[in-house]
């Protein structure tokens, strides 16, 4: 086996107790068929597929019950041939507990496949946009939790290097260590076709070196494939190393960038789970209808790597591992490190689904979220965070709602891996801080583009309104100033006829003045008497005359 | 079925405060029997008078901040703060002067910040501090060591001189106290006496010792070696008694080679006075040191500039508390500017 000298590490880390013994011997066994399958329409990140059934329809196994035209998303198949008994709300997987758009059908045990035309080594001749539309339409999404629809990833552009991901650094879960150690033929197939598609020069597959079985079952296949293309690199144990992120810096010594992608520097990663699903839908044309999920722990009888039907119930599965025992505790969807805790079986298994850890009361120690004691900045989390943030000072800017000091710490590229949370002395949960201030961020910034698309719309409206009123006062203005424009004209003429009519009368009286001027008649011989009162009545005439005047 | 619902991470390393603080303590008591031995009943008492007053202090004002009263005691860190002020302290101080110390320390400068986790000073050191400031004579009330005088000052005596001023026979204390090596250097070279001299001189020359001060050099050594237990233990950060150490012994050495006269060696600062106890249990309280690993470097490097500085040219005789008190005031300031480079940072797009 490979040596694990020549990698390089990451920041941080921890060496956890793993416990994959407990269902590390427990080979893949498939489940057994049920009644009843719950299917819900979302599994993936991205957005939800339409519902292409009927209620009361009969599907096929392998059929399509819900399409997608979107680019991130992913369709959802019928896991078993049987009918449609409803379609609507039920539970489903996730840490709140909600219900979702669910499909359910009623298997008639038939087992009755749609028709399948497998396109197996013709893949080789086929193009990349072909090939992800296969992988597309076969609903595959990253099987490493991440559930991502796997063929946006697949991108041909300048990606050299594949890492297949089959490091598995939670405790407890060994589904990919059986799927390595029972199916590495088919695993480096589906590696074979995603670097078919991406043009890869090379393909990592990446073990952790707490599992030699699997190691050895992909260097023979390796050995077998004799073509250069796949190389095995083991890596030391060290959580959460399978970490997207952190493994790219294991293989390469890059780092992803910040608010970048592993494109960015040449490589992608995908799971082993991916690879087997892609190999599955090429050669068989088998559409992502199940996968395979770990039970284990200390609160079931028997842990199992059991292959289940996407949609069977946890209690179904629960039952095929001899059920409950007394001190079954808690019950962990994912990891202890980075899963959540569910309070009932009566949920559909999912994509997403790698783990299921039935612990009893050893076997975990959540921290105390009401009481903790205060942060004594002791450090230790910095010592192990991946993301080489500064936990303590995003703990103090969380708690207190700093958002502003939050996001220049960094909060956003948190992985929540946990590693913090398990050093930290004051049993702070960190993560359970983080994850509430990312939210309330993510709330505050929607509000914030709520409330700027409503200003937006109250200025628009504002902006309409005002307008309006513009335009009204415009066309007022226009039709005063006509009128006004009219009135004044005739009003104009009116002040002319008026003066006109006034210099008329004017001119009739001064006309009038001079005919009526006084001219003295009967003057002649008039004696100096009759001369005097004359003149004396014209000089009172004049007076009154110039006193009218004045 | 139900089950009971919990949040990730579902398991944690089961570390917690309490056994970091206990550890702490037990890492303390090697170096505090030696304190004892060579400085007699005084630091005994000053121990109890400490630890009883930091506890009492602790209870009442976390009763008046009605927070639970028995799990903050029980913590252990006003048990610390108590022991380094015991250490600290010379061991002929009247009772008054501890009282106050310990009661500026656990009230003012610990729990009117917010208590454990919220001060920004090292408790301890301000309590130092204010008794140093307002006590100067006080202060000086050391004794010599068991080897530089034949043995202990008698607890009659020690206790009379402690609450009551005198010794039991009434006479004056002057006849027992003796200033520290390191006191006692700055003085000699203040009176252009070099070191070779003082350390050969027929009354102080007993106070020194082959590495450093008779006595000290031992009480030292014991904190260093505690030191090495806590960090191989992981319970104090390696990198602020390493940049501390690192920074006095650089600093020392400078001045020592270019005037061997009038400098102490290196190795008198390394072991003298509080150093060691400063390196390992005073700069390293997580609590007032900085927290980026950048900023702890500079931290134990700035600590170790000033308590030469103001052992070589200040006005007291060890710099020990002013100087972790002024680093302390930097921290934020050192935390904000040190961010390590985060994943994926600068990486080219």
């Amino acid at each position: 086996m490979q040596s694990t000298t020549n990698i390089k590490h990451f920041h941080g880390g921890l060496h956890l107790d793993y416990h994959k013994e407990i269902s590390k011997q427990s080979a893949i066994t498939a489940c057994l068929p049920q009644q009843r399958y719950v299917i819900p329409v979302q599994q993936h990140i991205g957005v939800a597929g339409e519902i292409i059934v009927e209620k009361g329809q009969r599907v096929l196994k392998g059929q399509m019950l819900a399409s997608t035209k979107k680019l991130i998303s992913a369709p959802v198949h019928s896991p078993v041939s049987g009918t449609i008994v409803e379609i609507g709300k039920h539970a489903v997987l996730h840490p709140s507990g909600m219900e979702a758009d669910c499909i359910i059908i009623e298997n008639d045990f038939q087992d009755e496949w749609v028709e399948r035309n497998p396109v197996a080594e013709n893949y080789h001749q086929m193009n990349s946009h072909d090939l992800r539309n296969i992988i597309r339409n076969a609903g595959i999404v990253g099987l490493g939790g991440a559930v991502f629809p796997a063929a946006i990833k697949q991108t041909e552009i300048n990606i050299n290097t594949l890492i297949i991901n089959g490091i598995e650094c939670e405790p407890y879960i060994t589904c990919d260590d059986r799927l390595m150690q029972e199916r590495a033929k088919e695993v480096l197939s589906g590696a074979d076709i995603i670097g078919h598609i991406i043009k890869a020069r090379e393909c990592i597959i990446a073990i952790e070196d707490n599992k030699p079985e699997a190691a050895a079952a992909i260097q023979v296949a390796i050995d077998e494939d004799n073509t250069d293309f796949f190389r095995l690199q083991i890596v030391p144990t060290v959580y959460p190393s399978g970490s997207e992120k952190q493994l790219i810096k294991i293989i390469t010594d890059k780092e992803v960038p910040m608010n970048g992608l592993p494109a960015d520097i040449n490589t992608l990663c995908q799971n082993v789970g991916t690879a087997y699903a892609i190999h599955q839908a090429v050669f068989k044309d088998e559409p992502l209808i199940s996968r395979i999920v770990t039970f284990t722990g200390g609160g079931i009888h028997q842990a199992q790597n059991l292959e289940v039907l996407i949609g069977t119930y946890i209690a179904d599965c629960i039952e095929q591992c001899g059920g409950y025992t007394k001190d079954a505790y808690c019950m962990i969807m994912g990891g202890p490190m980075m899963g959540y805790s569910i309070n009932t079986d009566q949920l559909p298994v999912v994509k997403a689904s790698n783990c299921l850890l039935v612990s009893n009361s050893d076997e975990i120690h959540p921290v105390n979220t009401e009481a903790h004691m205060p942060c004594i900045r002791c450090g230790r989390c910095v010592e192990v965070c991946p993301s080489k943030l500064l936990p303590q000072q995003l703990y103090w800017h969380a708690s207190t709602g700093n958002h502003e000091r939050v996001a220049e710490y960094h909060l956003f590229d948190c992985i929540e891996c946990g590693c913090c949370s398990y050093v930290c002395p004051s049993q702070i949960p960190l993560v359970q801080y983080y994850r509430n201030a990312k939210s309330e961020i993510w709330a505050l910034e929607a509000d914030r583009k709520k409330s700027d698309a409503a200003r937006a719309r109250h200025e628009a409206r504002e902006h309409r309104l005002l307008l309006q009123k513009q335009e009204r006062e415009e066309r007022l203005r226009k039709k005063r100033e006509m009128l006004n424009e009219k009135k004044g004209k005739s009003e104009e003429n009116e002040i002319d006829a008026k003066k006109a009519a006034i210099t008329e009368a004017l001119a009739r009286v001064k006309k009038k003045k001079e005919t009526q001027a006084v001219t003295p008649k009967n003057t002649d011989n008039l004696t100096a008497d009759q001369e005097r009162q004359i003149k004396e009545a014209d000089q009172r005439r004049k007076a009154t005359e110039n006193k009218n005047n004045e | 079925m139900l089950f009971r619902k919990a949040s990730a991470p579902f398991i944690n390393a089961q570390a917690n405060v309490h056994s970091i603080m206990y550890q702490v303590l037990y890492a303390l008591i090697p170096g505090t029997l030696a304190a004892i031995y060579f400085f007699g009943w005084g630091v005994l008492i000053n121990l109890v008078i400490a630890a009883s007053i930091c506890l009492l202090s602790e209870a009442l004002v976390l009763k008046l901040r009605a927070r639970p009263v028995s799990t903050s005691l029980k913590d252990g860190s006003a048990l610390i703060t108590a022991c380094l002020l015991a250490l600290a302290l010379p061991p002929l101080v009247p009772w008054w002067l501890t009282v106050i110390a310990s009661i500026f320390a656990i009230v003012i400068a610990k729990q009117l910040y917010g208590g454990l986790g919220f001060n920004l000073f090292n408790p301890a050191m301000v309590g130092y501090i204010v008794v140093m400031i307002s006590f100067p004579r006080e202060m000086t009330f050391w004794t010599a060591p068991l080897g530089a005088v034949d043995s202990w000052l008698s607890f009659g005596d020690t206790f009379s001189i402690i609450f009551h001023g005198v010794l039991a026979d009434q006479s004056s204390i002057d006849s027992v106290t003796m200033a520290t090596p390191m006191d006692t250097l700055k003085t000699q070279i203040g009176l252009e006496n070099d070191i070779e001299s003082t350390r050969n001189h027929e009354v102080y020359g007993a106070l020194f010792s082959n590495i450093s001060g008779t006595g000290w050099q031992w009480i030292n050594i014991l904190f260093l070696l505690s030191g090495l237990w806590m960090i191989k233990q992981k319970v104090i950060d390696w990198r602020i008694p390493v940049s501390f150490l690192l920074s006095l012994l650089l600093i020392s050495n400078f001045f020592a080679v270019s005037d061997y006269a009038s400098y102490p060696s290196a190795v008198f600062h390394l072991f003298s006075g509080g150093t060691m106890l400063c390196a390992f249990f005073i700069a390293t309280d997580p609590i007032s040191a900085c927290t980026t690993p950048k900023g702890r470097w500079i931290y134990g490097a700035g600590i170790g500039v000033l308590v030469y500085t103001i052992r070589n040219w200040g006005g007291y005789p060890d710099g020990i508390a002013f100087a972790v008190v002024l680093m302390n005031m930097a921290v934020p300031l050192l935390d904000y500017y040190t961010q390590p480079r985060i994943y994926g940072k600068n990486e080219v797009e």
